[in-house]
């Protein structure tokens, strides 16, 4: 087959069908993927829309029967959409954190440290080294370290930055630090994978054609690792606007900075509102998908989804 | 333009004279330029020539500021650069990797430099910079869509566009073929001289350096070895790289036998090699002396001793080929060695064959003596990488000589 591509000469060689054709072999292949999205995903998916849209079952109390209830939509959103405000305010305002931690952090493990590729790795294993131990006793951690007793409020206090009988957990503060804290990782990681193979040289062509140091960053190196930014500001965003770990009163949270995550989990685990659960999480998801769209293309990489 | 700012001054009303005072570049564990000095007069065209890796390209890093040197001095226009940084100096550079912004489009990549330094109609002057290179109908697109050569001459055209004091280009012409090449060299030659700018040209081809440049330097592991107009450097070589590197040479060494106000004569392996003093640059004890090919002519029976020239041979031909407008021979003789001779074809009679018995001759005005002794063997297994054409010739005759044993 290769020998035709050369053989061919004047006459028009024939088309080649076999490498267009649709072969069945890809759709076998294509199967486990197939199945896995069926069965975690559009399984659960349709589940949730019917819940969804059920409505209280007239005869037993606290079980639904299937309805087409679509005010359930309107309630919740009449309910709860100050806590919807909150969690899109809280996600932008960690990620936009978690990106001004992380985007300089990246750099320097990236660019900085590129001399020495052991210290470079020892580093990357640093920003990682937190998954080692579950997120829920690290962000417990936090709690007891910003706790009453705990040495933050106690130097705080000692200093008078602390009027008595505040607290440093329970906060909007707290909230918003814990889902930094919790998403820088996923912030920095994507960002050094653009820079790590950024081409050096191309930020010496900038140099030597009149580019400060400030100006490259803008025109050149920033430019460049876009993508890692992007898909950097979307992990952390997406989980950060439905997480219910930092927000709730047990960890870093109050009863005023609940989530739209912290609602959800309070109508299907303690109210046992499915309907109203089942709509604020698909309301959550349409949300974000329209959210990420509208970034995405703004940005102009559609290429990255 | 103070000392922390981008050069705005416009474009360059004429070159800058560049100076390199004692510049050394150590890289840990190794040193690529060693104890350099280097004047280039604004408004000349400086060709630097040298085998790979003898720190060309570092040399021009340090120029542009992209690179510190480890000692000396760099001083551009008679002001001292050394402590600036790339972006204040003017200087621009074609890089040998050309370093296209893979982000932006061609016109973006070459108006870039004017963009920085604010000038105002930036992208008439980057389309204006695309059509000399005659690329002005890619200018949308981006560089990962064009050829290797195109992208080459966009990196030109983005130095070029700024009109620096000082240009610098690294091998700027060498992924073209060979028509655009002249083309091109044609351009960057007007472009110098229309505005006297400086330009100093790194390349690999001495052909594009002797016919380009008012000055060539021969530069081999981190020092420059001779520097002059490409002429004189042709015909009077002083060490054995030069004489090697610029073209091919004939190189004899032997004991001074006899020395006059004249001329010295030396004796290699039996044969009488007499050259002129003026043209010799050590004129006792062991001397290597070398003639240029062409400069060698072929004679089928002994030439009568005439004075005036040196007749070596008899010996015998061993390679003969045929290119057209000349001839190259190669002449072992005993003792002395191979040596290669370059015959116009004026006629037809003049052809020789393989396995002639010839002698060789030329004008004693035409040899030259060295500073240096050439190696023993110049054409070794392991050879130097000189450059291509060195390699070729090498190959063949390896792959000749296996043919034979086989
Ligand atoms: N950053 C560096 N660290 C260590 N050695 C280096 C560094 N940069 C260059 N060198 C060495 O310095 C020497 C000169 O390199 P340079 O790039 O100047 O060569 P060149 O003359 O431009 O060669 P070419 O014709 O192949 O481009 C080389 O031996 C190279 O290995
Ligand atoms: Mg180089």
């Amino acid at each position: 087959m290769a020998f035709t591509a050369f053989a061919g000469g004047a006459s028009a060689p024939a088309v080649e069908p076999a490498a267009r054709r649709r072969s069945p072999i890809a759709l076998f292949l294509l199967l486990p993927g197939i199945f896995y999205l069926v069965l975690f995903f559009v399984t659960p998916l349709i589940s949730l829309v019917i819940t969804s849209l059920q409505e209280p079952d007239p005869l037993i109390f606290g079980q639904y029967v299937n309805a087409f209830n679509w005010q359930n939509y309107v309630s919740v959103m009449e309910q709860y959409w100050s806590h919807a405000l909150r969690s899109a305010g809280y996600a932008a305002l960690a990620t936009l954190f978690a990106l001004l931690i992380g985007f300089p952090l990246a750099y320097f493990i990236g660019i900085t440290l590129r001399p020495y590729p052991l210290v470079q790795s020892l580093a990357l294993v640093l920003v990682i080294a937190p998954f080692f131990i579950s997120f829920l006793l690290r962000t417990l951690a936090w709690k007891q370290i910003f706790s009453v007793e705990g040495p933050v409020a106690g130097i705080l206090s000692s200093l008078g930055a602390l009027p008595p009988g505040a607290t440093i957990t329970g906060t909007t503060f707290s909230v918003i630090f814990g889902l930094t804290y919790n998403f820088i990782p996923f912030m920095v990681l994507p960002i050094y994978a653009t820079l790590v193979s950024l081409d050096l040289r191309l930020l010496e062509a900038s140099n030597d054609l009149y580019g400060s140091p400030a100006t490259t960053f803008r025109t050149v190196t920033l430019p460049l690792s876009a993508a890692g930014v992007m898909s950097g500001t979307l992990l952390t965003f997406i989980p950060a606007a439905g997480d219910y770990i930092n927000a709730s009163r047990e960890f870093l949270g109050a009863t005023d900075t609940a989530m739209i995550g912290n609602v959800i989990e309070a109508n299907f685990l303690v109210l046992q509102n499915f309907p109203a659960a089942a709509a604020l999480s698909l309301i959550l998801m349409a949300f974000i998908l329209v959210l990420v769209a509208a970034y995405v293309k703004r940005s102009g990489t559609e290429d990255l989804l | 333009m103070t000392n922390n700012e981008v050069p705005k001054s416009g474009f360059a009303e004429a070159g800058a004279d560049l100076e390199l005072v004692g510049i050394s570049k150590r890289f840990p564990g190794f040193t690529a330029i060693e104890e350099l000095d280097l004047t280039i007069p604004a408004g000349s065209f400086f060709a630097l020539l040298g085998p790979s890796g003898c720190g060309k390209t570092t040399t021009l890093r340090l120029i542009a500021g992209l690179e510190e040197p480890t000692a000396g001095r760099i001083l551009i226009g008679g002001k001292d650069v050394t402590a600036t940084k790339a972006y204040q100096r003017p200087v621009n550079t074609v890089f040998q990797s050309y370093a296209l912004f893979p982000h932006m489009t061609i016109l973006q990549n070459v108006a870039f430099g004017l963009k920085r330094r604010g000038i105002q109609n930036a992208d008439a002057l980057a389309h204006e910079a695309l059509q000399l290179v005659e690329l002005d109908h890619v200018a949308g697109r981006k560089p990962t869509q064009l050829s290797g050569g195109q992208q080459q001459r966009v990196a030109l055209a983005r130095a070029v566009v700024n009109r620096p004091a000082l240009l610098l280009l690294d091998e700027p012409l060498g992924a073209l073929d060979l028509k655009l090449r002249r083309q091109m060299q044609v351009e960057l030659k007007d472009i110098q001289s229309e505005v006297g700018l400086t330009f100093l040209h790194v390349t690999h081809d001495q052909e594009e350096a002797m016919t380009m440049a008012d000055t060539v330097a021969v530069m081999n592991k981190g020092r420059i070895e001779q520097m002059g107009a490409p002429q004189d450097l042709y015909e009077l070589p002083h060490t054995a790289f030069v004489a090697k590197f610029l073209g091919q040479s004939n190189l004899f060494t032997g004991d001074v036998i006899s020395s006059s106000s004249t001329s010295i004569v030396i004796d290699a392996a039996g044969s009488k090699i007499e050259v002129p003093t003026a043209r010799a640059q050590r004129t006792s004890g062991r001397v290597t002396v070398g003639v240029r090919p062409e400069k060698v002519t072929l004679h089928d029976s002994e030439p009568k001793p005439q004075s005036g020239r040196t007749v070596v041979g008899p010996g015998r031909i061993t390679d003969v080929s045929f290119s057209g407008v000349s001839t190259q021979y190669e002449v072992t003789i005993p003792h002395l060695g191979a040596i290669s001779v370059f015959a116009q074809n004026t006629s037809i009679s003049t052809l020789h064959h393989d396995g002639d018995t010839v002698w060789l001759s030329w004008a004693v005005d035409h040899a030259f003596g060295l500073a240096d002794e050439a190696e023993a063997e110049p054409i070794s297994r392991f050879h130097a990488d000189l450059d291509t054409s060195m390699i070729a010739v090498q190959t063949r005759k390896d792959l000749e000589a296996e043919l034979e044993e086989a």
